[in-house]
């Protein structure tokens, strides 16, 4: 732990007189890894030292989140741990790590996670940088509203509404532009933060994928109903490094048993079921586009 | 602390009466701004119980989001003073040096840092890291918050010991120099020793601005800080937002108010023991990030010279 | 550069936080001088109520007031602050008069402790004086020693100015557009050109930044009590 910090400290300085000075060395001095295991792939580690570091959401009930007990829940983790399991990893060798939206390309490039299962949308920005393996479910894009509230059932009836997201998605945009040209868009850090407002009256709707929206509306019963119109399809992904290709048929073949042994319909329904407006599809995606 | 009593007379039987008008006006108009957010927040249930419940009944709150959070935002701020002091050190006496190159040189560091925001310092601290080092993502935060407090904190810090230094009496100076000791010597056995202790109330009062500064990397770059950990548990609890805001915010506040309190102490212990070399506290009006150590000296009321 | 300056709408975006300076200073500097006002009150309640509102405020960090302003104020009170809720920019005002509002909360508090400490510079003798000659508490404070008191702190209030315009950088955490909240677009496009973007940023502060620092500080001298 001593050590851990002085070495901290001192990369700190190095780093520091770095960017003071602008010099041309790099600073090859990195911290201290988590992940040593660069020579072989993921299904290697997994097999030979029982051990998986897997990026998760902590902070979106129903896909991901830390729970004050400090157990980890979720429909991604419930995956992840299905994806461990079948890699040869129990629960007690896996390394739970935070991975926040804009964070996630980045663990994934240094190595820091062995794969992320956090409600990570794949886009072809993203490919350029990481590997997919999905789509494991579907989410669309729908809107989240007071429980009880009949007038908002599309996104059409959202003109002169205000609607609330959180910033860097682009979904409330999209809305703007493609459904209600007057809506009124608030962004915020996180979704709690949306819900707040609908409580209060202020905003009229929250938007995302409807997945999340169910995350809420379960973990409040009663307050808030998915309105149910979804108008989009997001393809929802594990995300793993691009060299390692072993490691994407493994995952795979998981994910396939998932959806045949009908542990995926389980597991939504454990997760999302009892959601008001949210219906659980009836079948997962016939076949994974990317492998 | 004499000093309000100075700008009015003893209030007599009238003065009082009208004091106790005042007194009672003054509190109505809180009392009714009281009311209102108050039964504002009862009607949009935000005092409702089971929205501050999980932060008495042992729900975990505090171990699995609220402390780690606190310990980051000590880390970080003890981190940034930590670097920042020697570095500041440096950079002020260098702006004590004869050599005119040598003082442009700090100068400019000193002036350009204190200008730009420490937002930006941070943000730009971290795109730096991610594109130039293999730091671990899970450390790029703490490194880029900590890279744009020291930045700025050296600089403040600067300032503070160059004041400090300028605010001991030449005497000491020349007595030195007539004792045959080197620049090196003046410095380090002469000025510095008793430069830092007119120095200490004004670099607690900076900790107190850091640690505040911490919150941006909460905010804005995700840094799992104190503040960041009112997102983790409104994500459990629903949206207990306010009550989660209130209680990190209690937390700064008597931090900081410890800070505070401890180094009006110190100024007031250091100003008891003034009588050797007779240096004034510093008031240099060092301006702040996005906190203020304003009277640099502290408590602010040290009297009239 | 200055393909950058204009792609970006930098320009815009440095005007707007010329404007939230502006207009959180003005506020601040009428809050803090009736909180300095209340502090060296006679009335008790006055006192307490000034202690305790610098004390809380200026111990809790400014991106903390920002983002209660948001959530608090607009979010659970529903604050409008005379936006015009049907405007297609409701939110937009509503943001940028919320920032004015918690940045003005914020550095009205040292804003009263440098009024108050200029209080201290005025000699003893002067309100002794006017107290002599009959004048009230108000009296002494507004003819006599407020306007000593500003001419001597015009220097720890030009520190503040400084503080304040790097400050409204904050408003970005609650969504106003100023100069910081361009920052993660400019980033995130332009990063081959990262110190470019860096030297636009430095250099907007240091031009906002360094002559205001200047002008008060010759005014400051122009103006200083010589005692």
């Amino acid at each position: 732990m001593r050590i851990n910090r002085v070495a901290r400290v001192g990369a700190v300085a190095a780093a520091l007189a770095l960017a003071v000075t602008a010099c041309g060395d790099r600073n090859a001095d990195s911290g201290n890894s988590g992940n040593s295991g660069a020579s072989g792939g993921i299904v290697a580690k997994a097999k030979n030292d029982k051990k998986l570091t897997i990026g998760i959401k902590y902070d979106q009930p129903g896909i991901g989140l830390k729970t004050p007990d400090g157990k980890y829940e979720g429909f991604d983790v419930d995956v992840a741990r299905y994806i461990a399991k079948e890699l040869g990893v129990e629960e007690s060798g896996i390394t739970w790590k935070e991975a926040k939206t804009p964070e996630r390309e980045n663990l994934i490039e240094k190595n820091e996670v062995d794969f992320v299962s956090a409600s990570y949308s794949m886009s072809d920005a993203r490919r350029k940088r990481v590997a997919f393996v999905g789509p494991y479910y579907q989410p669309g894009q729908d809107l989240l509203v007071k429980a009880g509230r009949t007038d908002i059932t599309d996104p059409e009836k959202l003109n002169g509404k205000k609607l609330c997201s959180v910033k860097g998605s682009t979904s409330a945009q999209s809305v703007a532009d493609k459904y209600a040209k007057t809506v009124q868009l608030q962004e915020y850090t996180t979704y709690s933060e949306c819900l707040t407002g609908i409580d209060s009256g202020l905003l009229d709707a929250a938007t995302t994928d409807n997945t999340i929206l169910a995350g809420y509306a379960k973990a409040n019963p009663g307050k808030y109903k998915v309105v149910g119109r979804p108008f989009t399809t997001e393809n929802i992904g594990i995300g793993l490094s691009l060299k390692d290709a072993e490691a994407k048929t493994a995952i795979y073949n998981a994910l396939k048993k998932l959806q045949d042994t009908g542990e995926w319909k389980k597991l939504m329904e454990k997760h999302f079921a009892g959601a008001e407006g949210y219906t659980i599809p009836a079948a997962p995606p016939a076949q994974f586009t990317d492998k | 602390m004499s000093a309000p009593s100075v700008l009015y007379d003893a209030p007599g039987p009238k003065a009082k009466a009208r004091n106790h008008g005042y007194t009672a006006a003054f509190i109505v108009v809180i009392g009714a701004i009281a009311w209102y957010v108050i039964s504002e927040l009862l009607d949009s249930g935000q005092l409702d119980w089971p929205r501050w419940e999980p932060f008495v009944n042992g729900s975990g709150v505090w171990t699995a989001y609220i402390l780690p959070g606190l310990q980051n935002t000590l880390i970080a701020a003890a981190l940034a003073i930590v670097i920042a002091l020697p570095l500041g050190a440096i950079l002020g006496i260098a702006r004590l040096s004869q050599h005119l190159w040598i003082r442009a040189i700090a100068g400019t560091i000193v002036e350009f840092f204190r200008a730009v925001p420490v937002l930006i310092l941070m943000v730009f601290a971290r795109v730096i890291y991610f594109e130039f080092t293999t730091l671990p993502e899970e450390n790029l935060a703490l490194f880029s918050v900590v890279t744009g407090l020291v930045l700025y904190n050296a600089s403040v810090l600067a300032e503070v010991f160059r004041a400090g230094i300028l605010s001991l009496p030449k005497g000491q100076t020349e007595a030195a120099s007539a004792l045959g000791l080197r620049k090196t010597q003046l410095m380090t056995l002469i000025l510095l020793p008793q430069a830092i202790t007119v120095m200490l109330p004004a670099i607690v009062s900076q900790l107190v601005v850091t640690l505040k500064d911490t919150a941006l990397g909460g905010a804005i770059l995700s840094f799992p800080d104190l503040l960041d950990s009112v997102g983790k548990i409104t994500a459990n609890f629903g949206s207990n937002v306010i009550a989660s805001f209130v209680i990190i915010a209690a937390i700064y506040i008597m931090i900081n108010s410890l800070l505070t309190w401890f180094a009006g102490w110190l100024e007031r212990k250091l100003a008891k023991r003034k009588k050797a070399p007779k240096a004034k506290p510093i008031h240099i009006a060092t301006e702040t990030g996005a906190g203020a150590s304003m009277d640099m000296g502290g408590g602010g009321d040290s009297g009239s010279d | 550069m200055f393909d950058l300056i204009e792609k970006y709408n930098v320009l815009d975006a440095f005007w707007l936080t010329i404007k939230l300076t502006f207009y959180a200073a003005i506020l601040s500097l009428i809050w803090g001088t009736i909180l300095a006002g209340m502090r060296v009150s006679p009335v008790p309640a006055m006192r307490a109520f000034g202690t305790l509102y610098v004390n809380l405020f200026r111990n809790t960090p400014l991106t903390l007031i920002l983002v209660a302003t948001s959530i608090v104020l607009k979010n659970t009170l529903g604050v409008t602050m005379f936006a015009d809720e049907q405007s297609q920019d409701f939110f937009a005002i509503l943001d940028f008069r919320l920032a004015i509002l918690g940045l003005t909360a914020y550095t009205a508090t040292f804003v009263c402790e440098s009024i108050r400490s200029g209080i201290n510079t005025v000699p003893v003798g002067q309100a002794e004086a006017a107290r002599a000659l009959g004048l009230s508490f108000a009296q002494v404070l507004r003819i006599i020693v407020l306007p000593q008191a500003f001419r001597s702190v015009v220097g720890p209030l030009a520190s503040v100015l400084i503080a304040l315009t790097k400050n409204t950088t904050v408003a970005t955490a609650i969504g106003v557009a100023e100069a910081a909240g361009i920052l993660r677009a400019m980033i995130e496009f332009e990063s081959d050109r990262i110190m470019v973007v860096f030297l636009i940023f430095a250099l907007g502060f240091v031009i906002l930044t360094l002559p205001t620092g200047l002008i008060l500080g010759q005014v400051a001298k122009k103006v200083a009590v010589k005692r």
